[in-house]
């Protein structure tokens, strides 16, 4: 499914569904293409900006050709995409990074998990392994849920919140381990980098095989920069250094396989 | 229409070149340009073992451009002999290796190396401003920078490109040692060094605290450094720093360039090479310019 261009998107909607989170829709043709937890890269308009701003893929409708974006306006780019509207142009690159290998869990007893703008991503994946033994753990701030009901017809959710107004009290591995009798084989799991860094401890811990997607600041998007990398266990083949690529090589990883 | 100029014996199919560190080797890019349009790729920085490069974060946008600091990561240069510059033999462009190193050895063995290889030039980068050892060190002073263009001359099988930096007190006395200790052409700007803070964080945006700025603001220093250096030396120059359209690109040519390269733009548009061939050549049509070679130095 690699697919690779500079896409002319079209908005079909957007809507802000929590506070500063905006769902986006656009019709472009790497939706038709894309693999759960690929992203792209999103030009903005202004002069004021000039990279593309990497924001992962929610879900996609292949048959449709369209995909949903859910990002946080953290700056001036993503604040300008938040000004989006119905029929509005919209340049991509797409589609970026490798995605998480859902074929290969197919079968397993598969947890998700995702840690705020880390959500999004865990979503398509949860659709392309509806009908698996799936458990989506996702973990919030406070009771200003977005997306959460999204998961329902595709797997089993299970919320945390840092302060207990819903869920579990705490983060996702708080709601993992409250759950007895739950043992999963496989963790795939988006979110800040000391979840992603608990997730791989307790991963190693626990025996299960985890897959994280990390996020770095990076310019081109394609793997020529080489500003987006992350540290590797091994020496990695492309780069021959204990350094691999987030854009490229990623942004999933074997979490063995990463230095973090 | 005549596009082609010729640098060092070397002829180029027109003036538009990669700037090094912003293309890779080709490959990556090869998806959205054809490379057989541009006149060189100038490759990644390679040195004479891996580079493992600096922690992040390494890259950071800014208003009117981005700083990097890379560090200049890199596979060594046996990888590129053996992966790279066979992908790169299947087009029809030139091919600049760009060679750096912490030491001169460093430098003078890459260079033993590439000689039997299929590059055409070497681009020699003595102005990185992201690596502590080397590197610039050999840049910012001109009897240091002499020296080694000099020694790197006497075992280059090959014609050889010095890349000046612009974090220095007179361009020209930097293009003046590079020409006398016989360099063929020089390239210029390497990126600006800068420095970005994170007011809410109280930190660096850089990992490395500092880093190079590239991307359209940096255009009009480049631009007089350029046209500084022109009438300063007489080997050809390439002129890169904030390419983004052919129209740029003419300005550099105006201001003495032969040749110009286009880096950043690279990140902010993939097909941003291609797209300054054509602006160029649609120059030249509406100009009714028949030789680009007319432009290059015009200005005085």
């Amino acid at each position: 499914m690699f697919y690779r261009n500079i896409d002319e998107g079209k908005v079909i909607s957007q809507e802000e569904i929590s506070s500063g989170i905006f769902s986006l829709w656009i019709k472009n043709e790497g939706a038709k293409h894309a693999n759960a937890g690929q992203f792209v890269g999103v030009y903005p308009n202004s002069k004021d900006t000039l990279l593309m701003r990497p924001i992962s893929i929610c879900e996609t409708d292949a048959s449709e050709g369209k995909m949903r974006l859910v990002y946080r306006v953290a700056g001036k780019g993503t604040k300008e995409f938040s000004g989006l509207k119905e029929n509005d142009s919209v340049k991509l690159l797409a589609n970026l990074g490798n995605g998480f290998p859902v074929d290969e869990v197919k079968g397993k007893c598969i947890v998700l998990m995702g840690g705020g703008i880390g959500i999004p991503p865990m979503l398509g994946v949860a659709k392309a392994l509806k009908g698996e033994d799936v458990h989506a753990f996702i973990g919030y701030r406070n009771k200003d849920l977005f997306l959460s009901d999204d998961f329902l017809p595709n797997c089993k959710v299970y919320i945390a919140t840092e302060d207990g107004s819903v869920g579990v009290k705490g983060n996702v591995i708080d709601a993992l381990k409250a759950s007895t009798g739950l043992k999963p084989d496989v963790i795939m799991a988006c979110g800040p980098m000391p979840m992603l860094r608990a997730i791989k401890q307790y991963a190693a811990e626990n025996g299960i095989k985890a897959y994280i997607s990390l996020e770095e600041r990076m310019a081109c998007g394609i793997g020529a920069c080489l500003g987006c990398v992350c540290r590797t266990v091994k020496k990695d083949e492309h780069s021959h250094v204990n350094n691999t690529r987030i854009c490229t090589e990623g942004p999933v990883f074997d979490a063995e396989e990463v230095d973090i | 229409m005549n596009t082609k100029v010729t640098i060092a014996g070397v002829e180029f199919k027109n003036p538009v070149m990669t700037a090094s560190g912003t293309f890779g080797s080709g490959m990556e890019y090869s998806q959205f340009v054809d490379l057989n349009k541009l006149g060189a790729v100038v490759t990644k920085g390679v040195s004479n073992v891996p580079w493992e490069g600096n922690p992040t974060p390494r890259v950071a946008e800014v208003y009117g451009g981005m700083l990097n600091a890379i560090g200049l990561q890199n596979p060594g240069v046996d990888v590129m002999m053996e992966r790279d510059l066979p992908f790169l033999t299947k087009y029809d462009t030139k091919v600049i290796v760009n060679v750096c190193g912490k030491s001169v050895d460093d430098y003078i063995e890459a260079v033993e190396k590439l000689n039997d290889s299929t590059a055409d030039m070497f681009e020699i980068n003595v102005s990185c401003p992201n690596v502590k050892e080397g590197a610039i060190a050999f840049g910012q002073k001109a009897d240091a920078l002499y020296n080694i263009t000099d020694k790197i001359k006497r075992v280059s099988k090959k014609p050889i490109i010095m890349k000046l930096s612009p974090n220095v007190t007179d361009i020209t006395e930097m293009a003046r040692a590079a020409e006398s200790a016989g360099s063929d052409a020089i390239s210029l700007i390497n990126t600006i060094t800068g420095m970005k803070i994170d007011i809410e964080r109280k930190k660096f945006v850089i990992a490395n605290k500092t880093g190079g700025m590239s991307g359209p603001a940096v255009k009009p220093v480049a631009v007089r450094m350029v046209y500084q250096c022109a009438n300063a030396v007489k080997i050809p120059i390439i002129g890169m720093g904030g390419i983004m359209t052919g129209e740029d690109a003419i300005e550099f040519l105006m201001a003495g360039a032969t040749a110009v390269a286009v880096g950043a733009a690279n990140f902010i548009n993939p097909k941003a090479t291609e797209d300054v061939v054509n602006g160029i050549e649609r120059y030249m049509i509406s100009h009714k310019v028949e030789d680009i070679n007319e432009i290059i130095g015009c200005v005085k």
